[in-house]
This record gives structure tokens, sequence and C-alpha cells, in this order.
């Protein structure tokens, strides 16, 4: 039952972890400044030094908001997936949705030198490179969503979402062979995953989209928690399956499209956060889970850019690489610890 | 073959009722009238048409012909949220996630009654209790889904029904995969539930003996008259002598039970 009283404390803890984490990630960065300076030009101060002003107003903070909503957007999208696939394995990495997202920024990077004329500079490429990743997350989803309602088998469904990337990788090598190497470069170093060099304009592009997610999300609870006996029972309690279905969808496409666009096609996270949160949060109501995931991808977000970022360094790691070191060995864990793949 | 009396109290009926699949009917000419707090089975053999019989009932698959009933109206003219407060479900499929609480499962029942996030009010919460107490789940109400028997889990699925309040629950095949002991004590259980709360239980079954000692009534599936009724009038009718080949079961009408023939 859910008995939100129960839940405060944790909530607390996250919420406090999260002021830090952001905190932290702020102050660390390839130029060290102090914390208190760091502090103080948080809250409004001005500091002795311009650029580090600078730094902070300018790189760090939107590179934070960002990668808050990266997280939290990857970490939601996951559990509306793990929810309607009934499979504690789904998530936009594993199913091959952010693999629909990097053929969508594929084509659009490297397409557009084979279908010239398209580009354009500025917002636009931005708000165009975001549209094109979500319509090829949206077609993999689908494509996942019609296989899934033959294959009922866990398994099946996700060599599926294995096949689905395969391809997209393969379709994503044949446009680079033909691409020039600026275009190439590009799209390589989209597909590391940065939550870096976004401005506050893509910042607001971003947190719009993943907003309608959520909201999106929050009105599906019901719906979420009925789809945990299965649809059949979900139908018996009154839940319109069509509707609720396809709000779920929606919401996935645009959280894990939306954020693997300006982003790039970040591993795990997804995956990895909702079986995390159900450490902490012993429920499956989705009223809490939705919440507790928000907040624990973009803890777990914050901390892998902080180390990504390679404190006082001038050269940052892809955090592609820091959410595969930290994630998989989470999904090993899930599968030797939990035989009976509970979610 | 019902008296006057019963048929006034009908809560779910069916009139010349074809189910299956679109191009494929099952059963057809399936008609019977299940009355307030009556304990009904469905019998017949392996693959008959009783889990599409109780499916299209319980509006998970369209019917193919005839007309269902729910009380005054017919099952088509409810939209899901109405069919929710009138007729819950226990299914054989597994549910999706078995890292449920008891207590969360159970409160699930409750969906149609709460509001747009599903805040349980105190009367979900009675509702919620009442349900526990009578499949007696207090001492599992914490435990998660997944560390349930088989047994247990069946009456933790009964009880999220009778949480839902309905005045009609299907279940399907409630008995299979319970030994002898948790299939009667889950059979009497259900019996009580109709007397006790006025609610009318349709279930299908296997168990033909079990169904005739503790049912209301029995719908007996045979593919041709599908005969409807109390037990005792349908052994009358010698209804259950032809369900089996008689050269390897037999009926004995004296003791309402089957004899392998050697």
């Amino acid at each position: 039952m859910g008995n939100t009283k129960t839940y405060r404390l944790p909530f607390l803890l996250l919420l406090v972890s999260l002021v830090v984490c952001f905190g932290l990630n702020i102050s660390l960065g390839s130029v060290s400044i102090p914390f208190s300076e760091t502090v103080n030009a948080l809250v409004g101060g001005n500091l002795e030094n311009r650029s580090w002003e600078y730094i902070i107003w300018s790189f760090r903070v939107p590179k934070a908001f960002t990668a808050v909503l990266v997280g939290s957007g990857l970490a939601l999208s996951g559990l509306l997936m793990q929810t309607l696939f009934r499979n504690p394995l789904a998530g936009p990495f594993v199913l091959g949705i952010s693999s629909g997202a990097s053929l969508g920024a594929a084509l659009l990077i490297m397409g557009s030198s084979l279908f010239s004329g398209f580009m354009t500079s500025g917002l636009l490429n931005d708000i165009s490179l975001a549209i094109a990743s979500s319509i090829g997350s949206f077609l993999v989803l689908l494509a996942v969503m019609v296989v899934a309602a033959k294959v009922k088998d866990t398994m099946a469904l996700l060599i599926i979402g294995l096949m689905f990337g395969s391809i997209t990788a393969a379709i994503v090598s044949v446009l680079s062979y033909f691409t020039d190497a600026e275009k190439l470069q590009q799209f390589i170093y989209w597909s590391f995953g940065s939550v870096g060099n976004l401005s506050w304009a893509q910042l607001s592009i971003l947190l719009g989209i993943i907003l309608i997610g959520i909201l999106l999300s929050i009105v599906s609870i019901k719906a979420l928690n009925a789809f945990l006996l299965g649809e059949n029972y979900a139908r018996s309690l009154g839940v319109d399956l069509k509707k609720s279905r396809y709000a779920i969808i929606i919401a996935t496409g645009l959280l894990a499209g939306g954020v693997t666009a300006f982003a790039g096609p970040i591993a795990f996270i997804g995956l990895a956060v909702p079986h995390l949160t159900r450490q902490i949060f012993s429920t499956t109501d989705h009223k809490i889970l939705v919440p507790a995931v928000l907040i624990y991808g973009a803890i777990l977000m914050l901390l892998c850019d902080t180390v990504a970022q390679l404190p006082n360094y001038a050269s940052v790691l892809p955090i592609n690489a820091i959410t595969s070191i930290l994630g998989a060995p989470v999904v090993i864990w899930l599968l030797v610890r939990k035989r009976r793949m509970v979610f | 073959m019902m008296n006057k009396e019963r048929n006034s109290m009908v809560v779910l009926a069916t009139t010349d009722l074809t189910v299956g699949y679109k191009s494929r009917p099952i059963v057809e000419n399936i008609n019977f009238a299940l009355s307030e707090g009556e304990l009904t089975a469905v019998v017949g053999i392996n693959g008959i048409g009783k889990s599409t019989l109780l499916r299209t009932l319980g509006n998970a698959q369209p019917k193919l012909a005839g007309s269902i009933h729910i009380g005054e109206r017919q099952l088509e003219s409810y939209s899901p949220l109405e069919l929710a407060s009138k007729i819950s479900l226990v299914l054989t499929e597994p549910i999706a996630s078995k890292n449920m609480s008891v207590l969360e499962l159970i409160a699930l029942g409750r969906q149609p009654y709460t509001n747009w996030i599903g805040t349980l009010s105190t009367g979900d919460k009675t509702k919620i209790r009442e349900a526990v107490l009578m499949l007696q789940l207090e001492k599992l109400q914490y435990r998660k889904c997944f560390e349930l028997s088989d047994g247990q889990l069946q009456r933790v699925m009964i009880a999220r029904a009778l949480a839902q309040d309905t005045s009609i629950i299907l279940l399907d095949e409630p008995t299979t995969h319970l030994d002898l002991y948790h299939k009667v004590h889950i059979l009497k259980l259900l019996k009580s539930i109709a007397h006790q709360t006025r609610k009318t239980i349709l279930f299908t079954s296997h168990e033909i003996e079990m169904a005739i000692q503790l049912c209301d009534t029995l719908l007996l599936l045979d593919g041709e008259n599908n005969p409807f009724g109390q037990p005792c009038e349908l052994i009358e009718q010698k209804a259950f002598e032809t369900l089996f080949p008689a050269d390897v079961v037999s009926f004995d009408a004296s003791t309402g039970t089957f004899r392998i023939e050697k």
C-alpha cells in the first residue's frame, strides 16, 4: 500500500544527496576553483576572478543542469519500459531505443552530405537533431512493441533489441563510409555522449521535452501500477489500455529520444537506476518510484559526469565509458543475484 | 430447469452465446443465468472452451454471437471503468511483477474507485482490510509475491478480486497446480465468500467431482446442449455420463463420482 510517510526519510536523503552532488559537480572541473568561491558564485556574489564566474555560469551550471535532465529522463524512461514490457532488463539502451536515436542522428548529421540542402545552422539545427533522433527512437520503440506483442519471451525481446542495435550500427557504418571526415567526427563525438556543450537555449528545449515526458508519466501512474499485474488485469481494473499504452510510449520516446539527441546515446542509466531505486524503496508503486528514479537518475548522472571530467585535468572522458563501467556490473549483479528476475 | 424465484435476481446471464476466435467458434449455444450469492463452476473436457468463455465474460475478448447481460444491461454497453466495478477477474496468467507486496497487490483492486493518482481513502483501506481478513492473509500481507507458494498466491489474487468489490467474480482454473487439500480449501473459500458477501462467483475447473459437491450450479460445456443447473438436476439428466468415453471413465450417479473402467 502506498503509504507515503514511510518513504519520507529516503526521499529526504536522496534530495540532500542531489544537492550535494550538484554542488560537487559544479565545484570540480578542469579548472580548479575553490569550493567557497563556487558557492559564492551560486548564491549570486561577485567573484574576484571574473573568468571563474564565467566558467561557472556559462559552462559548469548548464552542464550540471544537463546532467540532471539527462539522468532523470533516462532513468524514468527505463522505469516506464520495464513496466510496459514487463521486463526487468528493459531500458532505452538495451532495447535499441538509443540505437534508433543514433540512427536518426546519423542520418541527419552524415546523411545530409548525401541529401544536401537541408542543413541549417544554429538552433534549428539542434531542433532538427532532436526531432531526428526522437523519430528514430520512436520507430525502434514501435518496432519493439510490435515484436513484444508477438513474442512473450523476455530473452527473445532483449535479443531483438540487440539486433535492432546491430542493424543501426550497420547502417551507421555504411553512412560513415560515404560521409566526409568532418561530419563523421561530429557524429562520433555525439555518440561518445556528453552533457557539456549545451547552451541555455538548448537546455530549455531539453527541459521542455523532459517535462512533457514527466507529465505524461505522472498522468499514467495509475495505469503503470495496473500494468504490473499484466494487461488483462489492467483492463479489468478499468484502465483504457490503448490510451495508457500510447501515453507511456510517447513519454518513453520523448524522454529517451530527447536526451539522446542532446547528450548522445548514454548507456545503462535507464536500465540500472530503476533497480537501484528499488533497493532503497521497497515498493512497486509508481507514485513513489517515478519521483525516486528522477532524483536517483540525476544523482548518478551528476556523479558520472564529475568522474568523467577528471577534476583538475584538461581532458574529459567520454561519459558513456563511465556509465558503462558503473552500469554493466549492476546488470550482471542483477542476473546473478536475482535469478527470478523480479522487478 | 430454474424456478422463477431465482430468475428474479439474475446478475449474469447469457443467451445463445457463441465464443471463440474470429474465424473459429469454439463453443456455441451457451445459455445460463446466475443469481446473487451463487457459486457456479464451468466444467468440461480439455480444450472445450471454458477459458475462452470466461475471457469473453470478462471482456478480455469479444463474443461471436448471442448476448451477455450484466444486471439489466448488455456487457458491451459498459465502459471499461463501469465494468471494473461490476466484474473482477482471477486469471491463470502469472502477474507481471512478482516484486509487489501482498498488500500492494490487493490494494490494486481498489483502482476503479481511487482518484487520478490512486490515493487510497479510508473506505478503500477498510475494503482491503476486509479482503485480507477474509482470505486469512494477515501473516502474509507484507511478504513479496515471489516468496509465496502457488496456493498462497491464489488466495492473494482472490483477495484482490474481493477488494475490487464487484458483484461478479470470474476465476479461471483457480485450483490448477494445487494439491488436493489446497484445492478443497480454495473452493470452500469461494463458496463461503459467495454465500457471505452475496457475490456471484463463476469459475472454470477440471474438478468435476468437487464442483458437484460444492457448487450451487454447474455449467457443463459438452459442445452441444451445454446443460446448466443445480448439480443434482444435471445428474438426473444424466449429463455427466457422456462426458468421457464410457469405456475409460464412467459416472456413478449415486455417489456423484467418476470411476476408472478397468
